[in-house]
């Protein structure tokens, strides 16, 4: 039995939906489209071909973390950050995790440290790989995909040697760490580096100074300094305007500031300098992580706090002090002093800020994520009017915009 | 520097502000929704607060006025964060835009009128931007209650 076909309400109101000239036309790209990674929906007027306008709508995706995350432990919530930019989830727990212990007023231990750091800098690669691999793909370079995500998927299975998962981890603990690095860990991460240095130059071979990909590239998508900061554009947009802002050398944290790596910026803004910064940023994270496994010295990961660490499982089972301190920590989760925090970690799209408010007590009372992807999205008809439409596909390519973080 | 901007923004914000402390590395003002804008106007104009990064709400339900709107605030020249926190009773919970000062705040308070009904005034785009046309009700407001539900598409019946 067929059901009548009954029209459902727009859940979106264009901003326009008349064209300013004549033989003008209105066209709504996405929310489910190809060539948009990520549920987006670009409502565009075009004049033949060109770009006139454009309304760009969010929030296919919004699933109320900031709701969900007011009844839930504050350890309860990693798994949720994690969820936020699943393409660097670790990035994510570090940020959060360490905005909670500057509420809670914790010191991570050196061995912390310095993993949260080789962890931050190798989920940045991953997550660069992938903007740059589907940005390719999407202009047909379908053999520099497959290179990247190759290394990619190396990554992942690394990771998942240490966490047990290949893309939402969850293994910040607030404190700490889940566990430490297994045996042979490292020796497989100098492989993978090895491997990659190879791959990506394989990648600049063929589309650096390749004709096709320099005319969709070059000079598409320009924005100038003056505008990305007044946009909010943070992470590799902004430094492929040539602006040296990354937070890791101007607000350092973790162990950056004893780190030896430079800034790469961009010359134009266009769509090639992010393309080539993002490449840049690989090498510099790269360089990092060698140094990062020159200073790791075997420690605890994990501060030893009762507020936040749990006891050895062991214990748990032979002591009551141990078992008590588990339950509570379970049940009612971590105490956290009141007081409120802005904490920020240069995640692998931009600034990525957690604003957190805390009335005493296990659970937060508000907790809000300045996503990156959420401020590009305000701000990328700047970079998309004026151009042609098959412009979209490679301007958005380079934006990277993450849905998970994008509409929370 | 950190230390010196501040100095800086607390004398000359010292009438306007009704709490000025540096915490966890940011300068955390307290002042009345009607001096937002000049604040703002301040911070940019004068002190280099270039970035707008954000704009948030706390709900305190059993507090008169109800509402903080917390703008965050950076600047790329002295690499430091500034909070200015207003109140807003529920009855009115409006506050000047900062649209004309920074492009980014367009987006930022369609999210937060639409999650807390933090009016803006003189931001004529105040559409629905994570959520849908016709939601009805604040969802980070305490009293939505988390479980609630308004499906766009109606839920089929069960055979």
């Amino acid at each position: 039995m067929s059901r009548p076909l009954t029209s459902l309400p727009n859940p979106i109101r264009p901003a326009f939906d008349k064209g300013t000239s004549e033989g003008s036309v209105i066209v709504n790209i996405g929310p489910s489209h190809p060539a948009t990674h990520g549920t987006i929906q670009i409502v565009a007027e075009l004049s033949g071909e060109r770009v006139v306008r454009t309304d760009v709508h969010c929030g296919y995706l919004h699933r109320g973390f900031e709701k969900e995350c007011e009844s839930h432990t504050w350890h309860n919530l990693i798994p949720y950050v994690d969820r936020l930019n699943y393409c660097s989830a670790l990035i994510n727990d570090f940020a959060y995790c360490e905005a909670v212990e500057k509420l809670m007023g914790i010191e991570i231990t050196p061995r912390c440290r310095y993993l949260r750091t080789l962890l931050s800098e190798y989920s940045r690669i991953a997550d660069h790989l992938t903007c740059i691999a589907a940005a390719l793909m999407e202009l047909g370079a379908m053999t520099a995909f497959l290179y990247l995500v190759t290394i990619r998927d190396y990554i992942y299975e690394h990771i998942a040697d240490l966490t047990g998962a290949r893309v939402t981890y969850s293994f910040g603990r607030i404190g700490g760490l889940a566990r430490d690095l297994p045996e042979g860990w490292l020796k497989r991460l100098e492989e993978i580096l090895d491997q990659m240095d190879t791959f990506t130059g394989r990648v600049h071979g063929l589309v650096d100074r390749n004709r096709i990909f320099i005319d969709r590239m070059r000079d598409v998508g320009v924005i100038g300094t003056a505008e990305a900061v007044n946009w909010g554009f943070t992470g590799p947009i902004l430094r492929s305007t040539g602006a040296p802002r990354d937070l890791r050398k101007d607000t350092p944290y973790l162990a950056y500031a004893e780190l030896d790596f430079e800034v790469p910026v961009g010359i134009k803004g266009d769509n090639y300098d992010r393309y080539y910064v993002r490449m840049r940023e690989i090498d510099e994270s790269t360089h990092m992580i060698r140094q990062v496994i020159d200073k790791l010295q075997p420690g605890p990961i994990s501060v030893d706090d009762r507020r936040c660490t749990l006891p050895e499982k062991h214990l748990v089972y032979t002591e009551i002090e141990s078992l008590i301190n588990h339950f509570k920590l379970i049940m009612e989760g971590p105490q956290v002093p009141p007081g409120e925090v802005y904490s920020a970690h240069e995640g692998a799209n931009g600034e990525l800020g957690f604003y957190l408010v805390s009335v005493g007590g296990g659970v937060p009372w508000k907790v809000h994520c300045r996503s990156p992807s959420f401020v590009h999205v305000g701000g990328v008809h700047k970079m998309l009017d004026g151009y042609q439409l098959a412009d979209i596909v490679p301007t958005f390519g380079s934006i990277n915009m993450i849905g998970g973080e994008c509409d929370r | 520097m950190g230390a010196e901007v501040f100095e800086q923004v607390r004398t000359a914000l010292a009438t306007q502000a009704r709490e000025a402390v540096v915490a966890h590395g940011i300068l955390a003002l307290t002042i009345e929704p009607a001096s937002l804008g000049e604040v703002a106007r301040q911070l940019k104009g004068t002190f280099g607060f270039d970035m707008f990064l954000d704009v948030t709400a706390v709900d305190w339900p059993e507090r008169d006025p109800r509402f903080d709107v917390v703008h965050h605030f950076y600047s790329t020249q002295h690499r430091v964060r500034v909070r200015v926190k207003t109140r807003v009773p529920e009855s009115d919970p409006t506050v000047e835009t900062l649209v004309p000062l920074y492009g980014s705040a367009r987006y930022m308070e369609r999210e937060c009128h639409e999650m807390y009904g933090i009016v803006f005034r003189g931001n004529g785009d105040l559409r629905p931007i994570l959520l849908y046309e016709g939601f009805v009700g604040h969802p980070l407001r305490k009293d939505y209650p988390k479980q609630h539900e308004q499906p766009l598409v109606p839920y089929r019946e069960s055979k």
